[in-house]
């Protein structure tokens, strides 16, 4: 009934190929980015931004960057984390030492050198398969942070290894209220979501899930597999330099290098397996069920339980609820969040029939 | 930013549902709130639970005792931040707009990490950022930080005083010359921070100096003390933090170190952080702003009207006039004291967070206030200024007898003439990276 197709006919190749090709699914995608763009710069708060928005925002992002590897293109990683902290930093470095850079042309180079520092620990992964890919990322994730940790040049001179953000001033606007920081954010990641989502679609995106599934076969029909895989490493590292930039500048407003430690890493992998694999949606969903679900529960709480139980236990039992709240999610749906609203658009084209 | 929550009341129902719906709705007028960002799980809820268990007995005594500061009744509310950044800056979102409007005097979040992340949301927010004990070094200059706090003792204090007894134990500071020290740092901000003034004392007083990092959380510090073993140090200062402690004075036990040379500085010298170890504990010495023990008349009260009224915040009783407890106590001292001094400038009322740090840069503690106050001897006299937001920069040594601290030593100053120009021009280059005018403090009343 909602989704109403009768009559819409696709007569040009053009048309078969959009990103959405219900005309419903258009309709409801434009109504969502002007709500997030219009609606909610009006009418969220301060909380809002700061605490929630613009982490699952960065988040989301960061989620897309280990997806490509990941989800699309098969390798695993555990340096996430590691790629976040060189686009932070190279952004953080570009932005002081060269004069007159424009804020954002200095997050862009920050992720180019993230994404070349993904192709050199990518570089393992031409010869080695599987869960050994692994060590590769894993060495990233603790070379990375020595580096940034023991060489002070990179955090120019602080003593305790901290940086803080440049102005952030995007064409003369001033972005730094928690209302601008949000929409900033919100225009890279609307803009990088909507490049990912053609990649996966293009050739490349094919050549990637090609790899996954099955490497020989992949290379028996021409696909070239060292570049494959490098691209696949080098544009996810893109996004997590660009999402670690973002972390850094528009979320913290400062950043150390353990704030990119191993667990930043495991985060975003879970991110993913919530979400789902190889789905550009998933991430946003992921990234949503972990940075508003503990951040929820602990309002319950509050609101309900505080003075009953001790405060310490309380906080105990919010983490045993939300382990097992993953854990029932992927009993139910190996697939993820993104399977689960799949099937759901799914019966609900066909509603009220069943088939 | 009310006016356009009003325009959009239900979407933000909508949004808020599960605020709005748990938060309790009595409106508190005439209360002055505390937003309290604990932390009593995780690798550091000893300490968590220790300050913020005494900030808050501290508070109610308030309450109890006197129905407020000026009948201004004290509120307060929780957030747990597990130590984490995020939370941590979640936490100061979420509480920093007051109670049921009872306006917000002062944070506390007790980690270097969140402070560091509010450092710029405090001083947009006029809200005062207290670090006691801790903290931003360079935030000591008011005129560039005029929200943030770091009261009694920066980190430069701290290792300046450590490095001025050890001078004093050598028999004078030029024995220093030739001398060994290790210092073994958690590998945070917070334990690379006097790094840099380590050398430059080093270099000032001749001794040779040796950096040791240990990874946070510290759990394993074999190769690190293997290295001690082979430098042969003098003295071992111990920039620890939570676990790391026991760790510490346990490998340095197995490497054979004696705990009497090393010296934990001001978050390795608590009960939770020596005990652990055990016999391997005994000897080892540390530095403190504020003895612990019960001695004190402001803790016999609080013992009388919280404790024994069973309002106490601690869950094991016995922790009562620990370190990180009294901590919690001095900095509900000093916190209420500028609620206090404010409230004369600006009146018997709840107080906005600019009008508290009016009354934070105008603390003036000396013996006489400090005895009526029943803290003597626990709080150092403190003087602040708009451009000094530290105050005092003195420290007792205690040793640990195996079961509990003694005081080992009288108040060991910092050379903090020397400190302050390294401070301000840190401070200069902060204010000129982010495009900040500091204040000019003469012209401030």
């Amino acid at each position: 009934m909602l989704y109403r197709e009768a009559g819409q006919f696709i007569t040009h190749y053009r048309a078969d190929q959009r990103l959405f090709r219900l005309r419903q699914d258009r309709i409801g995608f434009y109504l969502l980015l002007a709500s997030a763009f219009v609606l909610v710069p009006y009418c969220g708060n301060d909380y809002w931004f700061s605490a929630i928005l613009i982490p699952f925002l960065v988040l989301s992002l960061a989620g897309m960057g280990l997806n490509f590897l990941t989800g699309y293109a098969g390798q695993l990683s555990l340096g996430s984390a590691a790629f976040m902290a060189v686009g932070a930093f190279s952004a953080y470095n570009f932005n002081l030492r060269v004069e007159g850079l424009p804020f954002l042309l200095s997050i862009l180079l920050g992720g180019v050198v993230a994404g070349l520092t993904g192709v050199i620990f990518g570089l393992p992964s031409l010869k080695i398969k599987g869960f050994y890919v692994l060590v590769s990322t894993l060495a990233a994730q603790f070379f990375v942070q020595w580096v940034f940790t023991n060489f002070a040049w990179f955090s120019n001179d602080s003593s305790s290894g901290v940086i803080t953000a440049p102005p952030l001033d995007v064409f003369g606007l001033d972005l730094s209220s928690p209302a601008g920081r949000y929409l900033l954010t919100l225009t890279i990641v609307t803009a990088l979501g909507l490049l990912a989502a053609n990649i996966v679609r293009s050739e490349l995106g094919r050549n990637w899930m090609a790899v996954r599934d099955m490497d020989t076969a992949a290379a028996v029909i021409g696909i070239a597999i060292p570049k494959t895989k490098l691209l696949a490493f080098a544009i996810s590292s893109f996004y997590l330099g660009i999402a670690g930039s973002l972390w850094a500048f528009t979320y913290l407003g400062t950043v150390e290098p353990h704030g990119f430690d191993i667990n930043r890493s495991f985060q975003i992998l879970f991110i993913i397996i919530i979400g789902g694999m190889g789905s550009i949606l998933g991430n946003f969903l992921g990234a949503a069920f972990i940075v508003l679900f503990p951040v929820l529960m602990s309002h319950i709480a509050n609101g309900l339980l505080v003075g009953v139980i001790d405060s310490g236990h309380l906080e105990n039992f919010q983490k045993i609820v939300f382990g097992m709240l993953i854990i029932g999610f992927l009993i139910k749906e190996p697939n993820g969040l993104a399977s689960i609203w799949q099937t759901f658009t799914q019966q609900l084209r066909v509603w009220p029939l069943r088939y | 930013m009310k006016v356009n929550i009003n325009k959009c009341a239900g979407l933000v129902l909508a949004l808020n549902l599960a605020l709005v719906a748990t938060s309790p709705n009595a409106r508190a007028d005439g209360e002055q709130y505390f937003p309290l960002q604990s932390y009593r799980i995780g690798p550091y809820a000893a300490g968590g639970s220790g300050f913020f268990g005494g900030f808050i007995d501290y508070l109610q005594y308030v309450n109890l005792k006197e129905g407020g500061v000026n009948n201004v009744k004290l509120t307060w509310s929780e957030c747990e931040t597990e130590y984490v950044v995020e939370k941590g800056v979640e936490c100061y979102e979420r509480l920093k707009h007051g109670l049921n409007g009872a306006p917000a005097a002062a944070t506390n979040p007790l980690s270097v990490g969140i402070a560091y992340a509010t450092l710029d949301r405090s001083t947009a927010d006029k809200l005062p950022l207290i670090t006691i004990n801790h903290g931003r070094t360079d935030s000591t200059d008011g005129s560039v930080f005029p929200y943030i706090f770091p009261l009694q003792l920066n980190p430069y204090s701290e290792v300046s005083a450590i490095i001025n007894y050890i001078g004093t134990e050598s028999g004078g500071l030029e024995k220093l010359k030739g001398k060994k020290i290790v210092t073994l740092y958690h590998g945070s901000p917070y334990g690379k921070e006097t790094n840099g003034i380590l050398e430059l004392l080093a270099k000032k007083y001749g001794f040779k100096l040796t950096l040791l990092e240990v990874p946070h959380p510290g759990n394993e510090q074999q190769s690190q003390w293997l290295n001690i073993r082979r430098i042969k140090p003098d003295w071992v200062i111990l920039r620890g933090w939570g676990v790391m402690n026991p760790v510490a004075l346990k490998t340095a036990q197995k490497t054979g170190f004696p705990a009497d040379h090393i010296i934990g500085n001001i978050w390795s010298n608590s009960e939770d952080d020596a005990a652990p170890a055990g016999n391997a504990a005994k000897g080892f010495i540390s530095i403190t702003t504020h003895p612990s023990g019960t001695n004190f008349p402001v803790l016999q009260d609080i013992d009388k009207y919280v404790i024994k009224a069973s309002k106490g915040n601690l869950e094991d009783a016995k922790r009562f006039g620990t370190v990180y407890y009294n901590l919690g106590v001095v900095n509900g001292i000093l916190n209420v004291e500028a609620v206090r001094v404010a409230q004369e400038k600006y009146g018997k009322r709840p107080l906005t967070g600019e009008e508290v740090r009016w009354g934070f840069e105008h603390i003036h503690l000396d013996d006489k206030r400090l005895a009526e106050l029943g803290a003597l001897g626990l709080v150092q006299p403190l003087k602040l200024t708009c451009s000094d937001h530290e105050g005092g920069g003195a420290v007792r040594f205690q040793q640990w007898d195996g079961s509990k601290w003694n005081v080992i030593s009288d108040w060991v100053q910092a050379d903090r003439d020397l400190l302050r120009p390294i401070i301000e021009e840190s401070s200069h280059k902060y204010a000129k990276e982010k495009g900040i005018t500091p204040r000019d403090c003469s012209k401030e009343s």
